[in-house]
């Protein structure tokens, strides 16, 4: 089992088993990458044609309510599961986790490969729904039977197979990606890497990766059942209806029991995007303000916490539902139990920014951006968990911007920040700061042009999923000025996206060359011999680790960091545990 | 620097906005204030927590940048902190979640003396029932929906007899009394959502649910779907008319009930103009949850100008609208499908007087005539 | 397993005397799949509790099935002790019988499957029979899979020199069909055994 010398270990050397049929974790992470980001970039389309809709509607004559429909769900399945949850496990996850526990690879290489193909199947399945008679789905991404399999929705014959389909081709290779991930972190660790000496990064993927594990699970059940419902008529989720004046043949099913399996995955699906960006904002944070992140010990376990906790809160969505009256009071008092936990990660991030060196780089700048956003996000939660104060909200457009704010512009700032901050590593070239800062600056100030004011007209009650909103006396005409200008907000926020892009590309060539550590940042990672890494990521001899990853401006050191491979005495390793004890003396002598 | 002086802004734009927006809850029209006052209570504490840490975040971002020959601190753990953050944020917690249960405690617990009525939802439009004398209503089942009887009720149910159906989209209500909603859909998923009440629920095919509010102000609202129920969810409206008392019964007086024919609309008796007939008739059969009058899109071909119009259908013929084809359309909607719309439509059986209500109401929506009519 | 043998390619685990990944991955994996069985049968007992429940008949082929994979994991452990103890010829014997039985097993569910349908219930006549053809499809499928790496550890400690990597494949293949055989009976338990009225008794009061 121990690797013992490098020839041991084949190279690859033609194109074909280098580039794509590669088991090499580094090769696998981009390819989950690019094939997310391409993804993505329909889902960007599709939000910017609904926005169209919205802004100026009938205006585009082609975006006719089946169409709306279908982009909305498309937009919102597309972003939640092939474009974050891919890039964040199968893109990050592939490649830090080995560079960062000091692995020379996944524990089982082919395996990992055999998930990306299989997540592009799956990308591949989705995308043909858009070629099929009918179209793609338009049942909105809950999928909510009995109106998902039923011809008054877009795309319910094709669309929808193919849509249920491809989530369960996309299940196992999550399932396949993520036995390799939790196992490799659990077994491949290098020598000195104990667990609470790993980056929050690692810790972050690694929890959200175990409940990824036991999340889908509970959306291949739905799934599952929801496709024998539609396609062999079975009678799971759907009780005896009359549609369009034709009574059908389906009786006794609980479209109840659906929402209840689809929010234990989707509930834990948030917390699934949530805690690899924060250990990645917890790390950039650390790395570009020079100062070791405060309360790491409190951080691991308040991540443990949530992922915990995030498997006992799913009826918060369905507070209206119709569900047992009484499950309220649980799921409420639970929703804001789990507040606490995130509020401290948020005081840990800007209290580690509190007499610290703060560097404003590109990725900086997105970790800034995200606990903006992320709060903004956060707090509007408590509104919405809050059971009463749910009811009139639910909904509206107060959950969307809720929902974007959490879930979706902030974990995409950590994505941004996250490709800034390793593109040196994976490319061995610098992005681009000017282009960098543009796309920052115009991402983060549209998001909350587009966002902010959306949550008025959510209290106001504007209810979610409108295709239109003719003729609705409570609304009043300045509504639409307001929708014209999130639109407006919104493809400027979707054209700079293109500049992200460029970037990507053009540095990826013409990058200014990064050197093996420009961030100067301590995790192991940055300590490879060669820059890319070369395969086996260690050259002949795995680092050994002697310390944690946060030893930042250490008192009497050099230089203001010290890498984790550094064998020189001092610095808070093993761990603060001795700074702790000290801390109450030395803390009462300075104030 | 220049991030820090964003920051600073974003939370001062954050609170110009929040006092001057012009979209803000509508204006109360039910008990449920203590459902805004745990809105306006949440919205305090998370306000200040917002403010707080953006400002705090804009203080870092100047005091400690980067300086030459500056070294960020080696500070060490703050368990002291930590506590108290962590008490504070508990302390907020609670400010918020209690309130919150205390309202919903009240929310799913209706008055015993409660004024029941039941909104019936399927793809695109609303109906109602009350119950009749009896205060009872009548047993339902999917089985016994049809054209005649389109909300189910069980034939021969004694209590279903004497039940009020309103068969259109307008329901009157009482002020000043509570009143206990049932819900029941036939097909989808739908929510019956009325702003200024606050108060709402989902409705789900096979199961009856509920919820409960008192009318506090007289005036015309509208009911809204919020739960995704297909094409045509925008366009699922409703009214709730809020009237006195003895306004609302004698409205009530005038509405008629199952064992009395109250699925048979009554074109022939109500006298009025033949196209006022055929508009009340789009109306109550929900008609317009798909078609526009006005030439607006909808998730049917707008009725605005189509007499007489020269359709294309999708397998690329082409049709003049004239009675005979508008029969055919509502009676088997699938026999000729428009190009470019989806074959959805439910058949409608409706009599031949109510037939020549609808033609006669959409001549008036187009200018073309049709050069010898076919007879419908 | 083919994890056992893709983790013994691969440069993986560094450290010294790392037990092997496949172990782990095995346990984990069983997890995954004890949650998967334990939402669907979440869902069957939830649906249990609707009016229009009414269950299969449990026809003998049942027993002769549950029978065929009592022995088909029986012999899998014997060829794991064999193994253990350096008896390649009772190893192999009893690997090789393992895999029959499990065959055996899934012949038996189809012909279960054509007798139940000739009996009329069909996967959508009722919840109670659509579960039963769902749930012991999936069960199959699983032991499809557990096929698939039953026949590469054939082929493993198929020729002279037995390697430790091929012991603990015997070892883990053994181990997944104890669990596919557990499964199984919670399954049996569920679907056949326990009365509807006893299960949703236990889970109100609970
Ligand atoms: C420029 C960026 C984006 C814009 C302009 C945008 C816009 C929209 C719009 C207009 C809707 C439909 C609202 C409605 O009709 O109810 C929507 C829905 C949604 N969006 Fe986005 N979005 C963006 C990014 C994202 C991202 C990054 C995510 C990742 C989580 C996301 C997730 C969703 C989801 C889950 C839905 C709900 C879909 C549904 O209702 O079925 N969006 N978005
Ligand atoms: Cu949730
Ligand atoms: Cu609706």
């Amino acid at each position: 089992m121990a690797y013992s010398s490098a020839e041991q270990h084949h190279e690859p050397h033609s194109f074909w088993t280098r580039y794509v049929w590669s088991q090499d974790h580094k090769v696998i992470a981009v390819q989950y990458t690019i094939t997310a980001i391409a993804v993505g970039m329909v889902a960007l389309v599709l939000s910017n044609l609904m926005r169209l809709q919205l802004g100026f509607p009938g205006r585009f004559a082609f975006i006719d309510a089946n169409h709306y429909y279908q982009y909305v769900t498309l937009h919102g399945m597309i972003m939640v599961v092939y474009l974050l949850t891919a890039l964040f496990l199968g893109g990050f996850g592939n490649y830090l986790i080995p560079l960062m526990v000091g692995a020379r690879d996944m524990v089982f290489p082919l395996l990992n490969m055999l998930s990306y193909w299989v997540y592009l199947l799956a990308v591949l399945v989705l995308m043909a729904s858009f070629f099929v008679p009918g179209g793609p789905t338009g049942a909105g991404w809950t999928l909510y039977p009995p109106q998902s399999i039923l011809p008054g929705t877009p795309g319910s014959d094709w669309g929808i197979i193919l849509m249920l389909v491809s989530l369960l081709i996309f299940i196992v290779a999550a399932t396949m990606g993520g036995l390799n991930y939790v196992i490799t972190v659990l077994q491949a660790r290098t020598r000195g890497m104990t667990l609470m000496r790993m980056p929050l990064t690692v810790w972050g993927i690694f929890v959200a990766t175990i409940m990824a594990l036991l999340a889908f699970p509970s959306l291949f059940v739905s799934g599952v059942m929801l496709l024998f419902d539609k396609v062999l008529g079975t009678s799971f989720f759907m009780p005896a209806i009359v549609s369009m004046g034709q009574a059908l043949s389906y009786k006794g099913g609980s479209p109840i029991l659906f929402q209840h399996l689809f929010w234990f995955f989707g509930h834990p699906e948030v917390y699934i995007v949530a805690l690899p960006a924060f250990g990645i904002v917890s790390d950039l944070i650390s790395t570009h303000s020079r100062k070791k992140i405060f309360g790491y010990h409190m951080m691991v376990w308040a991540i443990v916490m949530i992922g915990a906790l995030s498997f006992v809160v799913w009826a918060h969505h369905m507070f209206v539902s119709g569900m047992n009256p009484y499950f309220g009071f649980f799921f409420a008092t639970t929703t804001l139990i789990i507040a606490v936990p995130t509020a401290i990660k948020v005081y840990n991030w800007v209290l580690t920014l509190w007499h610290s060196d703060i560097h404003l780089s590109v990725p900086m700048l997105f970790a800034i951006g995200f606990i903006s956003t992320f709060l903004i996000g956060g707090l509007t939660g408590l509104f919405l968990g809050n059971v009463s104060v749910d009811i009139p909200l639910s909904n509206t457009y107060f959950v969307v911007a809720h929902f974007h704010m959490v879930m979706g512009v902030s974990p995409i700032l950590v994505i941004f920040g996250g490709l800034y901050h390793w593109f040196p590593k994976v490319t061995g070239r610098l992005m681009n700061e000017t282009l960098g800062k543009l796309h920052f600056w115009v991402t983060f100030l549209g998001t909350y042009a587009i966002y902010f004011p959306m949550h008025y007209l959510g209290i106001l009650g504007m209810p979610r999923r409108y295709y239109a909103y003719d003729n609705y006396a409570f609304i009043p005409a300045s509504a639409q000025q307001l929708n014209a200008f999130i639109t407006v907000a919104a493809l400027i926020v979707g054209v700079t996206q293109l500049v992200f892009l460029y970037n990507l590309v053009h540095s990826t060539f013409r990058g200014r060359p990064a050197g093996s550590n420009p961030w100067r940042a301590t995790t192991l990672e940055w300590q490879t011999p060669e820059t890319p890494p070369g395969h086996g990521n260690w050259g002949a001899e795995q680092p050994e680790v002697h310390r944690w990853a946060y030893d930042y401006s250490v008192p009497g050191m050099a230089q203001d960091f010290v890498p984790q491979n550094s064998a020189v005495a001092g610095g808070g390793d093993d761990h603060d545990q001795t700074v702790v004890k000290a801390a109450p003396r030395r803390g009462r002598k300075k104030t | 620097m220049a991030l820090a002086i964003v920051l600073m802004a974003l939370v001062a734009a954050a609170v110009l906005f929040h006092f001057l927006s012009p979209w803000w809850l509508t204006p109360l029209a039910s008990n449920w204030g203590q459902i805004d006052t745990t809105l306006m209570i949440t919205l305090a504490i998370t306000g200040a927590f917002f403010i707080a840490i953006n400002l705090f975040i804009a203080y870092c971002l100047i005091r400690f940048r980067q300086r030459d020959g500056h070294r960020a601190a080696h500070d060490p753990e703050n368990k002291k902190l930590e506590g108290w953050l962590t008490g504070l944020t508990a302390v907020g917690i609670i400010a918020m979640l209690a309130p919150g249960l205390f309202v919903y405690a009240a929310y799913i617990d209706p008055p015993a003396d409660s004024l029941v009525f039941e909104a019936v939802g399927q793809q695109w439009q609303w109906r109602f029932r009350f119950p009749g004398r009896d205060g009872r209503l009548g047993v339902t089942d999917s089985r016994f929906v049809s054209a005649e009887n389109p909300l189910g009720l069980a034939p021969n149910d004694p209590r279903g007899q004497d039940d009020v159906l309103i068969l259109n989209s307008e329901v009157h209500l009482p002020v000043g009394k509570p009143i206990k909603v049932l819900l029941r859909s036939q097909d989808v998923l739908h929510d019956f959502y009325v702003p200024p009440f606050r108060a709402r629920m989902n409705l789900v095919p096979g199961m009856v649910t509920h919820f409960w509010f008192t009318p506090t102000r007289t005036g015309r609202f509208e009911i809204l779907c919020a739960q995704l129920c297909g094409v045509g969810h925008f366009n699922m409206r409703g009214y709730v008319v809020v009237e006195e008392p003895a306004a609302f019964q004698a409205w009530l007086g005038r509405q008629s009930t199952f064992a009395h024919g109250a699925t048979r609309t009554p074109v022939a008796a109500t006298g009025a103009a033949l196209p006022a007939q055929g508009k009340l008739l789009a109306q109550s059969r929900g008609c317009v949850a798909c078609h526009s009058d006005d030439g607006s899109a909808r998730v049917g071909p707008s009725w605005k100008g189509l007499y007489g119009k020269t359709e294309t259908l999708a397998d690329g013929s082409t049709v003049q609208v004239d009675p005979a084809y508008i029969a055919e359309s509502i009676r088997t909607p699938n026999a000729k499908i428009v190009h470019g719309y989806p074959a959805i439509m439910p058949p409608f059986s409706l009599s031949d007087p109510e037939l020549a209500a609808l033609i006669a109401y959409m001549k008036t929506l187009s200018d073309k005539t049709v050069a010898q009519a076919g007879t419908p | 397993m083919s994890l056992a043998q893709s983790a013994r390619h691969d440069a993986g685990g560094a450290r010294d005397g790392m037990p092997s990944a496949g172990k782990p991955a095995l346990w984990v994996f069983m997890g995954v799949v004890t949650v998967l069985f334990a939402q669907f049968l979440h869902a069957y007992i939830v649906r249990m509790g609707y009016a229009d429940w009414q269950r299969l008949p449990t026809l003998p082929t049942v027993w002769l099935n549950t029978a065929l994979l009592l022995l088909s994991s029986a012999a899998l452990q014997w060829a794991q002790v064999a193994g253990r103890h350096g008896r390649r010829a009772g190893m192999r014997g009893g690997l090789f019988l393992g895999g029959v039985l499990a065959l055996a097993f899934l012949a038996g569910q189809l012909w279960l499957w054509r007798q139940l349908t000739a009996l009329d219930y069909v996967i959508a006549s009722g919840p109670a029979s659509s579960f039963f053809y769902l749930l012991s499809g999936l069960h199959g499928i699983h032991l499809i899979g557990g096929l698939v790496a039953w026949g590469m550890t054939i082929r493993r400690v198929g020729h002279n020199d037995v390697t430790a990597d091929g012991l603990l494949a015997v070892e883990l293949c053994a181990r997944y069909w104890h669990f596919l055989l557990a499964l199984w009976l919670v399954l049996l338990g569920l679907l056949f055994i326990v009365p509807p009225a006893t299960i949703l008794a236990i889970c109100s009061s609970a």
